[in-house]
């Protein structure tokens, strides 16, 4: 409608407790343009695009939409505002149609409306051949493809017809082909004239379809610029890439051990309609150092979750020769295979000591002890803060706590998911010491999952990337600082 | 397509309850006795559904608002005796006013707070009756001065209709734009906020619709009893069995808690010779009903499933 439609954010900042998930944010959003905002994992885009529309509510900052302060105000108000959003994850009515999902975004905020619009029908059929759900209006929602739900949460948004448009991930867990479709449907509501915010993990996926792009991390706006300036910026490289990476990998073949301690045969997974593993195939050696270098979503947690038993999946998982596939959960963390879960789960209300006694719940006291001991030299940190509640503890310590408590199992396989996620990078130097030591004093295994290579490269004996649910390469970290970071951002 | 269905079932529905309305012709004075008390308790677990199934909102204390609107109405009657139908209103509409003093506050804190609240609305209530028991008659209960009639089948027929009617406009309502709005608000307020849904308003006029029709219907049974007691209709007990009636019934579907209430008085009267037991025998087969048929007894026999 009217014309220079925009979105405009300033100084915007949220703290969730004692951590700051986005500091002072600037970006500016024209009308007929689409802005991608990228950044690593925790790096707090999300926050941003939910602060936009009044689902968190800022500490400081302006929000304006056509010129009009929203800061701080209800999402209803906002969204009549003209802002709209697309969830990643779809929420329909399960009960109702998808025509009549669709309809419910066409109504008024009104208690007196009994009888909906007789034009409603028509604009919601309008909506659903633009987005292409014709062929599926009468069916529920649970009988839809992935792709078909996902659409559904576009058509919701743009029902309302927003001047400004927030997409959050629209592309996670589509294929290659939907993903074009999308890319299609994006731009033309780019050019009818719609200011749109599409937040994504990486540059490269978004690339084509973006007119600007402004880069996160931690909180802070580290880059802005097209595409290819974005990819070009040294800080943006070192965030995802790390500046100089060092490596200090043994070769394969230092590892003696015929049978691999570990070793992952052709295993899928798939989540209802998702797939979110698609023939992955992986090895770890008895005292090796592996790492799985990945971005959000593409299916380190899903791997993780099928090896320590949590998920059914197809293929096979094999411990030392023999075949996990019918133990419980319980039984493979009980016999040496032991996870350190990416939200961490610590019991936020039991002292530090207690959560790592909780840990050593199976060993003598004697050994429990002696444990406990060696964790301290290995996180010194933990000692200090002993009688601490858990949930007192900054991100970094956190981890820490997460790790010590793993360790207590006595693991013969231990597995990192995502160690670094939300940390600071003084705090992923500590952490970075302490896997160090652990590799060079312990005979430990470690299958450690990160997106940010910095930290994943340097202890690593092997690397695995996964990309979309497969595995693209495989190889030293040396190599993969040469050549494959250049694809992965 | 919708609106068609929507007309088919309260046809349907018309049906049965003609055919009820005729039941006075068969079945003895105790029989309608029983139904009648059964329909006013389905008028209270469809309230309660309009609450639950579509706004997503526990609410463990429908007997805060039937007691009130009881309570006011009987009060009102003991101390002035004006006309019934002043009564009736006056109960009605102080459990709207109760319902959105306790809401307010109460839809403002999420997750089982709500729930806790009102529970502890019932509680409240309950100290209040047995305290100013010089006005509400205490622990012995509320005699009123005046009933509706005293002819079974007169108090039948009025409940019957009273219930149909309620059950009409509450579940068109469930089927209307504005049913549609609560299920989007109950099952994702986020989402519905970001859709331009002012979640809170939505919420708030379905408590104070349920709270209309729950102290109308608290307060008509007072006339049709002669009497008002904790026991009977403000006792955490009994709201209980409503909550049992409107999941037994069918969640989300506003009929099907007529359906529980009357299984409900059914069966603990037909099991009336096992004495104490005959209470531990219904809700065991109302527990098993709710554990192997989680969409309730309209749920079985249309043969519906629910997805997710």
């Amino acid at each position: 409608m009217a014309a220079g439609a925009h979105l405009e954010v300033n100084g915007l900042t949220k703290r969730f407790g004692g951590l700051v998930a986005v500091k002072e944010m600037a970006l500016g959003v024209r009308a007929g343009e689409i802005l991608g905002l990228i950044g690593p994992n925790g790096s707090g885009k999300s926050t941003v695009m939910k602060l936009i529309m009044g689902i968190e509510r800022p500490d400081a900052g302006s929000v304006r939409i056509n010129g009009v302060e929203v800061a701080g105000w209800p999402s209803h108000k906002i969204a009549r505002m003209g802002a709209g959003i697309v969830f990643q994850h779809s929420r329909p009515l399960h009960r109702q149609t998808v025509l009549e999902n669709i309809k419910l975004a066409l109504l008024p905020d009104k208690l007196t409306r009994l009888f909906a619009d007789p034009q409603t029908d028509a604009r919601a059929r309008a909506i659903a051949a633009r987005v292409g759900l014709s062929a599926v209006l009468d069916r529920r929602p649970a009988t839809l493809a992935f792709a078909d739900l996902r659409k559904i949460e576009i058509a919701k948004a743009i029902a309302r017809d927003p001047q400004v448009l927030l997409l959050d991930e629209p592309f996670a867990g589509l294929t290659a082909k939907e993903t074009a479709a999308f890319s299609e449907l994006i731009s033309e509501l780019r050019d009818d004239g719609r200011a749109v915010l599409l937040v994504d993990h990486n540059v490269k996926s978004v690339a084509r379809l973006v007119d600007r792009v402004l880069a996160m991390y931690v909180g802070e706006r580290i880059a802005e610029g097209t595409a290819d300036e974005v990819m070009r910026n040294e800080t943006v490289r070192r965030v995802y890439l790390g500046g100089s990476l060092e490596t200090a990998a043994r070769p394969e073949s230092s590892f003696r051990d015929s049978t691999p301690f570990l070793e992952v045969d052709n295993v899928s997974v798939h989540y209802g309609k998702a797939q979110a593993l698609e023939n992955v195939s992986i090895h770890v050696h008895a005292g090796e150092f592996v790492s799985v270098v990945g971005l959000n979503g593409a299916g380190k947690t899903t791997l993780f979750n099928a090896i320590s038993g949590f998920l059914p999946y197809s293929g096979d998982i094999r411990r030392e020769g023999a075949a996990l596939r019918g133990q419980s959960a319980a039984a493979i963390a009980r016999r040496g295979i032991v996870q350190c879960p990416e939200g961490r789960e610590l019991f936020t209300d039991m002292t530090v000591r207690e959560n790592l006694d909780l840990g050593g719940q199976h060993l003598s006291p004697v050994e429990s002890a002696g444990q406990i001991g060696w964790l301290f030299d290995l996180f010194p940190i933990l000692r200090e803060r002993q009688k601490q509640a858990a949930g007192t503890l900054s991100g970094g310590e956190q981890q820490m706590l997460t790790i010590a408590r793993a360790l207590m199992m006595k693991p013969k396989l231990l597995i990192l998911d995502e160690p670094t996620l939300g940390l600071a990078p003084v705090i992923l130097e500590q952490l970075s010491k302490a896997l160090e030591r652990l590799r060079q004093t312990t005979a430990i295994t470690v299958l450690l999952g990160e997106q940010n290579v910095t930290f994943a490269l340097p202890h690593a004996d092997r690397v695995y990337v996964l990309e979309h649910a497969r595995i693209v390469w495989e190889g030293e970290p040396a190599s993969f600082a040469a050549g494959a970071g250049t694809g992965y951002l | 397509m919708r609106s068609f269905a929507t007309a088919r079932v309260l046809l349907f529905a018309l049906g049965v309850i003609v055919v009820a309305s005729f039941l006075p012709l068969w079945v003895t004075g105790y029989i309608l006795g029983l139904l009648t008390i059964a329909y006013y308790f389905g008028v209270f677990a469809m309230a309660w559904d309009l609450l639950f199934g579509f706004a997503g909102e526990v609410n463990f204390g429908p007997t805060f608002l039937i007691g009130t609107g009881a309570y006011t109405a009987g009060i009102l009657d003991n101390l002035y005796q004006p006309p019934i139908w002043v009564c009736l209103v006056a109960g009605a509409l102080a459990a709207v006013t109760g319902g959105v003093v306790l809401a307010l506050p109460a839809l403002r804190v999420r997750g089982p707070y709500f729930g806790l609240t009102t529970l502890v609305a019932v509680l409240i209530l309950q100290n209040f009756i047995v305290v100013a028991a010089s006005l509400t008659g205490g622990e012995i209960g509320l005699t009123v001065p005046d009933v509706i009639s005293i002819s079974d089948t007169t108090n039948y027929e009025i409940a019957l209709w009273f219930m149909a009617v309620s059950g009409a406009i509450l579940f068109s309502l469930s089927r209307s734009p504005v049913g549609l709005i609560l299920q989007a608000s109950g099952q994702d307020a986020v989402q519905a906020g970001a859709l331009g849904f002012n979640v809170t308003k939505h919420k708030l006029a379905a408590f104070i619709i349920s709270a209309f029709f729950s102290g109308l219907a608290g307060a008509l049974l007072v006339f049709y009893l002669g009497t008002a007691s904790v026991g009977t209709l403000v006792d955490i007990t009994v709201g209980v069995q409503i909550i049992i009636a409107a999941v037994l019934g069918g969640r989300r579907t506003i009929l099907g808690a007529v359906l529980g209430s009357v299984f409900l008085i059914a069966m603990s009267e037909a099991l009336r010779p096992l004495g104490d037991l005959s209470n531990f025998v219904v809700f065991a087969m109302a527990l098993i009903v709710v554990l192997l048929f989680p969409n309730g007894l309209l749920g079985m026999l249309t043969g519906t499933k629910e997805p997710g």
